[in-house]
């Protein structure tokens, strides 16, 4: 029996299927922090944990699954492209913003963590919170974080950015439909977009052009900075 | 056709993204200059994006069950989760607010510059 359930056919089989289950669970109950990430990844350890199969092999055999990652970063360079005509017309402020906020984003992280106490590997793995989950994993990855841990934090990151954003862009009175759009994409990729989609198709579209501008520009500075304080 | 040239073109950049990624020794990911590289052969207008689209939009629309055996990874990380779940959770809240502020107020005081320059 232990066998079927650790052969590749049940492991793919159980990786869609949980998914599936999470998607139907996020749509009944709409709680943000039931994400079907969230759920999914769930199912799969209480399933690995009752069955007794290990995280390793369950690694081997969901490897089909785990090799379209990378595809699928550079397949974001499509979207990008498709989202690079927002740009025009305000390329200076638009590249200023985003670039301060990753700065902020990593500098802050980077403190706050020292100041907590927190060891180095799970500072790796807060780097790249405010991106893209795919982007954010490769980084980690790179940068010797823990990828799992990353993408949990990006999760999180979403959920409570989009939660938080529309209420902090009020506050500090922000009228400009561009600047809303890219702060809710720059801090909460794609949940905040579904954010700024509801408040308009101008800040959901620059909202979409911000995850893809955030990606790139913290997978720059992150080894940059690195490579600078060490 | 197309999906065969589609996953032709983005198995490419990867590989290619990979081969740079390697000469400047794992400094920036692969799959991130694969995807930077992508961007601009279509900006470019090296490659039509016509033969990318539908397999982009496949990839791109369903990413998150390709985190799904990573992010099953955070079982043999559950020690590290549970010690600084506390820190995790302030340093998210108050970087992801700061990150919010000032991207807003950024791009809005630069837009406003320069309306008031013209």
């Amino acid at each position: 029996m232990k066998e079927l359930l650790s052969s590749q056919g049940f492991i793919l089989l159980l990786i869609f299927g949980s998914y599936l289950f999470g998607q139907w669970v996020f749509k009944k109950t709409k709680i943000g922090i039931l994400h079907p990430l969230v759920i999914a990844i769930g199912i799969i350890i209480l399933f690995l944990k009752v069955s007794g199969i290990s995280y390793e092999r369950f690694e081997t055999e969901s490897q089909p699954v785990s090799f379209m990652l990378g595809p699928s970063v550079v397949a974001l360079g499509y979207i990008l492209y498709q989202q690079i005509e927002y740009l025009k017309g305000n390329v200076v402020p638009i590249l200023t913003s985003i670039f301060v906020g990753s700065l902020v984003g990593i500098g802050s992280v980077v403190l706050i963590a020292k100041f907590m106490g927190a060891d180095d590997v799970l500072i790796m793995s807060l780097e790249p919170k405010s991106v893209t989950t795919p982007i954010a994993m490769s980084i980690a990855e790179q940068s010797g974080g823990i990828p799992a841990l990353t993408a949990i934090i990006v999760v999180f990151c979403g959920i409570l950015g989009g939660i938080i954003g529309p209420y902090i862009l009020k506050m500090l009175g922000i009228k400009s439909r561009i600047a809303k759009g890219l702060a809710m994409g720059a801090s909460a990729h794609a949940v905040g977009t579904a954010k700024a989609m509801e408040m308009g198709v101008i800040e959901g579209a620059l909202s979409g052009l911000a995850i893809g501008l955030m990606g790139v520009m913290t997978a720059l500075l992150i080894p940059f900075l690195h490579h600078v304080f060490s | 056709m197309k999906i065969v040239k589609g996953v032709f073109l983005i198995l490419l950049f990867y590989f290619v993204g990979e081969c740079v990624s390697y000469l400047i020794r794992g400094f920036i990911p692969g799959s991130i200059l694969g995807m930077v590289f992508l961007f601009l052969s279509l900006h470019f207008k090296l490659v039509n994006p016509d033969n990318v689209s539908s397999v982009a939009n496949v990839f791109t629309k369903n990413m998150a069950i390709f985190f799904i055996p990573a992010g099953a990874g955070l079982m043999a990380n559950f020690g590290l989760l549970s010690k600084f779940w506390m820190s995790i959770i302030v340093i998210c809240s108050v970087s992801t607010a700061l990150v919010i502020a000032v991207v807003a107020i950024v791009e809005q005081k630069m837009e406003k510059k320069k309306e008031v320059e013209e």
